[in-house]
């Protein structure tokens, strides 16, 4: 165990020089003992008016701060939510309405559509119920013409072969003739 | 070790922790300035250039420094809560102040030529003692003589309940002692170790392992200097919790 030290390390006691290990010279244990509470002393002062309170009070923030993005992250993203669920609602309405406004559009035309079928139906009816009429009017007065154009012919045949036409039997004998 | 010596390497692997007089003088006081000092006053410098002025913008978004202290201070916390319990939470910057000096001394300690002040067994002692005598005190405080019955161990039969009170009375007071010599143990031997191997690169043969063998045992120093202030930190913790948290285990 003996260790030499050397003559520029033996600033130490006397007893110490020689002796194997320094850790068992006793009497630089006070000295030690001393300056190890002063030293003690020092960082526990550095350590309680200092340290402890700073950085207690760092992380103290700190963690008050994590905290509170956290928060207000967590409403924004609940006011997103709520945005897009207005959104939706708002779209939804939207496509309601346009709907509700095509179907009336629809009706109206459909109505628009139907009434004036109507009314064309009607017209048509009316002109063809006048056209009828006409037809009719016009049957007759042919039906008249013919009976006189055969009065008149007979007559003049009558005349021209040398008889004395007599009207009333003439008419008399075209009636009874065109009923033939 | 002083087989170094007598094949001609010149190998002194326990000079670094020798304590010695910042001023010149050969006595040492229990006042005198000495590399102790130093290396505590440097520890305590970079503690409170790490809190104090890496959170002073007291950012929303935090620097890099900020991270940090904000990192260290909520491993603490949770671990003090976690391991304590909610009625814990009020001893963490005691545990604050533990964790802080044992890692940045252990950190400072793998400086080239610098003094590892958690290397030295008056040091983790005074560490586990004060953690000891404020446990076993708290606990008479906290739970009355009720503090006692944690070493009565009212689960196992009663016939081996003695004996268990015994062993339990036993490692309670064991608990100063392994907990301080764990760290300085570690540190001391790795740094010895470190300083061996590196003794060895005079040879120039071996030199280039030399060199490659310090890296990986300086990377696994690393590695032992922060796992060694967590051990100490959350075994402090569960000591806490023997006061605090009632008498079970």
């Amino acid at each position: 165990m003996a260790t030499e030290a050397h003559d520029a390390a033996a600033g130490a006691h006397g007893a110490g020089e020689a002796v194997g290990m320094p850790q068992l010279d006793i009497s630089t244990w006070p000295n030690q003992i001393f300056w190890l509470l002063v030293t003690l002393v020092a960082i526990y002062l550095i350590v309680t008016r200092v340290a402890v309170p700073r950085i207690g009070a760092v992380l103290a923030e700190r963690r008050g701060t994590i905290t509170n993005d956290l928060a207000a992250a967590e409403e924004l993203k609940l006011k997103a939510t709520e945005a897009e669920a207005a959104y939706n609602e708002a779209l939804a309405t939207a496509r309601a309405e346009a709907a509700k406004i095509v179907a009336a559009a629809k009706a109206e035309i459909e109505a628009d559509l139907a009434k004036a079928t109507a009314k064309a139906d009607a017209d048509i009816e009316a002109k063809a119920a006048v056209s009828e009429q006409r037809i009719a009017e016009i049957r007759a007065g042919a039906l008249e013409s013919v009976t006189e154009v055969a009065k008149d012919t007979a007559k003049e045949l009558v005349s021209v072969l040398g008889g004395k036409a007599d009207a009333r039997s003439i008419t008399a004998a075209v009636t009874a003739r065109m009923k033939g | 070790m002083s087989e170094g010596a007598s094949t001609g390497f010149q190998i002194h692997p326990m000079d670094q922790f020798i304590v010695k007089p910042l001023f010149g003088g050969d006595h040492i006081a229990w006042y005198t300035v000495t590399n102790v000092t130093l290396w505590m006053a440097i520890a305590v410098v970079v503690i409170a250039a790490l809190l104090m002025l890496g959170t002073r913008r007291r950012a929303i978004v935090p620097s890099r420094s900020q991270s940090v202290a904000e990192l260290l201070y909520g491993f603490i916390h949770n671990m003090v809560e976690e391991v304590t319990g909610h009625d814990g939470v009020k001893y963490f910057p005691y545990v604050m102040t533990l964790f802080l000096f044992i890692l940045f001394s252990n950190l400072l300690g793998l400086l080239p030529m610098s003094f590892t002040t958690t290397s030295h067994v008056a040091v983790t002692m005074t560490l586990a003692m004060l953690v000891f005598v404020g446990v076993t005190v708290l606990g008479f405080v906290k739970n009355g003589i009720g503090f006692l019955s944690m070493f009565w161990v009212s689960s196992a039969p009663l016939v081996i309940r003695p004996i268990l009170a015994v062993i339990e009375v036993i490692s309670y007071f064991v608990r100063p002692v392994s907990h301080s010599i764990r760290l300085a143990g570690n540190l001391m031997a790795g740094h010895a170790v470190i300083k061996v191997i590196a003794g060895f690169a005079t040879l120039a043969v071996a030199s280039p392992v030399i060199v490659g063998a310090v890296t990986a045992i300086y990377a696994l120093e690393l590695l032992v200097a922060c796992v060694q202030a967590y051990v100490f930190t959350i075994l402090t913790c569960v000591y806490l919790r023997d006061a605090v948290g009632g008498a079970h285990h």
